[in-house]
């Protein structure tokens, strides 16, 4: 593939010209250019699966490119493995985090470039670098704390000074606000800006449209692997960036309707459940979910989120509590029968935060995918057997209604793209005429135009009267969705109401366990 | 019964127990070396066995126990390199790997033996290595008897615990290694080559845990017999465990099986109407006691037993 040099070198930072990524049949970067500027903080904006994460890992030297050529400084560079990268002063915030929990953060910062004495490593020395490095770009972290005793906001600061310490002249985040709480992420905002002040070129990747308003210079978009444009960030807006990305109009927020919330279908009355270790992860939590209504629980990860969605779905017992379905219990419960049979008997449905391991049995078909939970009953099984007639009928309705897009209904559900998985679980969870549905985490990973296929569904499931808990990471989705709001912080309900009384901000402090109100 | 506990725990015991506890805590530390860097050492055992093997064969050949020691770490490098060749070249699963390991040298040892010493059970005296007597340090009350005389396997042990230490905890290479048990990419994108590493590793396992096995032909005894690893191996990888993945760990826990089993041999010479079948069982049955235990509070690197690619898959 021939590809036209670029007209000049030096003013970049960075060029990327016509790079080709294949894996397999599929093209994860096809033909893509990239100009970074030096001294900007250069969005790199796309939907899940368009080649974002798969361009820097390219440049970053984790995956080998097939075309293409890369140019650093005004100068080509093969460049062969992240050590080479890092020579080339190029340094990338992994989204999983790079970090040893069970090392100390000098530790993790020097490894690879120990200084030594002696032929042993000089601790003192290494600790004045962090703490030299730490001073210089004012991001405090205790050099001698083990990671694993960090929040993960710290925990990227350390990620961000293991760059910083290697003198790194570009440095790449992937998707780094995916895990922090709304305080942190202006944290770090105000980090990659007082980073930027000091000569420091960013590139910032996120499928989050008001991020990349607030934080970029310009912004590089691409869908399906192909680039769509670079623009300026202050001469464009949202909806033009989401119809760059989505390539046709996009409603940002689903519309909801003034809810008639009826009586009360999901009940749980003061849950408690005690971890492993003897602490509680759920301190006393009552809440209720009435037909026509959705109850959001908002809450940093972490915080309970998971044990609740597993006793409301009868997949853990709890050690103190009941919880009624249209007031009938699920739990306390017979020890004959298993808890999610019971949930799925009184009329729950369960979209799981962790698809993938809960969600769907991915080396299975989609079809057999498509019944899961309901492989006992008519007319997906009869004397015993399963036929497959009625389940692949089953399956290609579903994949229509929520516009699946699957290579065949005997692939793989693994072979899906994050968005289609999540649309296959939605649209099987639903499709039972559930009464109740427990919702957690129904968009993670999933692109925008599966996220509004999503949200309208959890919401044609509310105006039929159904009871819904949304158990949400996302401020946005839980304020678009929500009648009403729980917080939850370390397992306790911290605050709750409408969910018009809350501001973004008031929610931000309390999940992070500021003042609690009830 | 105050006699007796004089007998059981008289320096003569203890001096077994430094000797039995040699093969174990060198292919302990083995052990700690290779699953420090992520790889599961089930293959210790087969690795004992062809060491003492190695050791035997060119000390017969040869005439000299010294290259003796030297076609052990020979062996035990091969064997390491055919280790890392499948679980870290070709992706096997590690206990799979390492069990296969363990079969092939049971039954190549027993095949080389029939081929070469035409037997099936031991064999004949190969030269053994001369036992040291330490100047000074033969001298001193209590450490003396203890410590003053073994073979040269005996000291090496004895000093590899603490240089492995320093190694592993304080040496930029065994920072890395730590690394790369833990967190193999995060250990890639600072620079460290992860495979090239671990496959190190595996050498210098695998030349520790030989040699531990050429303790067994030419220091305990001087010949090699059949199956003479004895499951040593698989007290090694617990006491490896119960040592936390940590050099001096290993070797103190390996000399507590070891004094069982100097305890068991010691009770079998004293007129206790004991059943020997049971007698003999204590080593065993305390590494499966510790082990139980141990594991609960045990906390092995994140990464051991998953494998790297360079592209992240898997």
């Amino acid at each position: 593939m021939a590809v036209s040099p670029p007209e000049v070198h030096g003013p970049y930072a960075i060029q990327l010209r016509g790079i080709v990524k294949r894996f397999g049949p599929v093209l994860a970067n096809d033909r893509i250019d990239l100009d970074v500027l030096p001294g900007e903080i250069h969005g790199l904006l796309g939907e899940n699966g368009a080649g974002k994460s798969t361009l820097v890992r390219i440049l970053f030297g984790l995956c080998p490119k097939d075309e293409g050529e890369i140019w650093v400084g005004g100068r080509p560079a093969e460049i062969t493995g992240p050590a080479h990268a890092i020579r080339l002063g190029i340094g990338m915030v992994h989204q999983h985090f790079m970090l040893v929990d069970r090392l100390t953060v000098t530790e993790n910062l020097i490894a690879g470039m120990e200084p030594i004495r002696r032929g042993l490593i000089d601790l003192k020395t290494a600790r004045q670098q962090v703490e030299q490095v730490a001073r210089q770009y004012g991001l405090a972290v205790d050099p001698d704390a083990r990671v694993e005793e960090l929040s993960v906001g710290e925990q990227q600061r350390v990620e961000i000074l293991k760059a910083l310490l290697r003198e790194v002249r570009v440095l790449i985040l992937d998707e780094p606000t995916a895990v922090l709480t709304p305080q942190e992420v202006d944290e770090l905002f105000r980090v990659m800006r007082a980073l930027k002040a000091q000569g420091k070129t960013l590139i910032f990747i996120t499928h989050k449209l008001r991020e990349i308003m607030a934080v970029t210079d310009r912004v590089t978009v691409l869908r399906n692997g192909r680039k769509v444009g670079t623009v300026r960030t202050a001469e464009t807006t949202p909806e033009e960036l989401a119809q760059m990305m989505v390539g046709r109009k996009v409603i940002l927020r689903v519309g909801r309707s003034e809810g008639r919330p009826g009586p009360v279908r999901l009940e749980a009355r003061g849950l408690r459940l005690a971890g492993r270790d003897g602490r509680l992860r759920l301190r006393d939590v009552s809440l209720q979910v009435r037909a026509g209504e959705i109850l959001g629980v908002a809450g940093v990860e972490g915080n309970g989120q998971l044990e609740l969605e597993d006793v409301v779905t009868g997949l853990r017992q709890p050690t103190a509590g009941q919880v009624w379905i249209d007031g009938r219990a699920l739990w306390p419960g017979p020890a004959s029968e298993p808890g999610p049979r019971r949930f799925r008997r009184l009329g729950g449905a369960h979209i799981p935060s962790d698809r993938s391991r809960r969600g769907l049995v991915p080396p299975w078909p989609v079809s057999r995918n498509a019944v899961l939970g309901r492989q006992r009953e008519a007319p997906f099984a009869r004397r015993g057997l399963l036929r497959f007639q009625p389940i692949r009928r089953h399956a290609e309705a579903i994949v229509e209604r929520l516009q699946v897009r699957v290579p065949s209904l005997e692939a793989p559900a693994a072979a899906l793209s994050g968005g289609n998985q999540q649309k296959l679980v939605v649209g099987r969870e639903l499709a039972f005429e559930p009464q109740v549905v427990v919702a957690a985490q129904p968009t993670r990973g999933v692109d925008i135009g599966a996220i509004e296929l999503i949200h309208q569904a959890l919401l044609r499931m509310r105006a039929a009267g159904k009871a819904i808990l949304l158990i949400s990471a996302e401020l946005d989705e839980l304020l678009a969705l929500s009648d009403r709001l729980v917080v939850l912080f370390e397992g306790a309900i911290v605050a709750e109401g409408r969910t018009e009384g809350f501001t973004e901000a008031e929610l931000g402090l309390l999940m992070a366990g500021g003042a609690g109100r009830v | 019964m105050n006699e007796l506990f004089e007998v059981l725990f008289s320096i003569n015991t203890l001096t077994a127990t430094l000797r039995l506890a040699t093969p174990i805590a060198l292919a302990a530390m083995a052990g700690t070396v290779s699953e420090r860097a992520g790889i599961i050492n089930l293959g210790l055992e087969g690795k004992i066995l062809g060491g003492a093997f190695a050791a035997a064969y060119a000390s017969s050949l040869t005439g000299s126990p010294w290259l003796g020691l030297l076609a052990a770490v020979a062996a035990g490098m091969a064997m390491g390199g055919l280790l890392g060749l499948f679980a870290i070249r070709f992706r096997a699963d590690h206990v799979v790997a390492g069990v296969g390991l363990n079969i092939l040298m049971l039954g190549l040892t027993g095949l080389l033996m029939q081929v070469i010493w035409g037997t099936r059970g031991a064999s004949p005296t190969v030269p053994a290595l001369p036992t040291w007597s330490i100047p000074l340090l033969r001298d001193l009350p209590v450490l003396g008897p203890l410590l003053g005389s073994h073979t040269p396997l005996v000291y090496l042990m004895l000093l590899a615990a603490p240089l492995l230490w320093v190694w592993l905890f304080r040496s930029p290479a065994g920072l890395r290694v730590r690394m790369i048990g833990e967190h193999p990419e995060a250990a890639a994108t600072v620079g460290i080559r992860v495979q090239r590493m671990q496959f190190r590793c595996l050498l210098l396992a695998g030349a520790l845990a030989a040699l531990g096995g050429a303790h067994l032909s030419l220091g305990h005894l001087s010949w090699f017999s059949a199956n003479m690893s004895a499951g040593r191996g698989y007290m090694a990888l617990a006491a490896n465990i119960f040592g936390q993945w940590n050099p001096l760990g290993g070797a103190l826990a390996a000399a507590l099986f070891a004094f069982t089993d100097a305890l068991q041999m010691r009770i079998q010479t004293l007129q206790i109407p004991w059943p020997t079948e049971l007698v003999q069982m204590l080593p065993y049955g305390l590494t499966i006691a510790v082990v139980a235990g141990a594991v609960r509070r045990a906390r092995p690197p994140a990464a051991l037993g998953r494998h790297y690619g360079p592209d992240g898959e898997g």
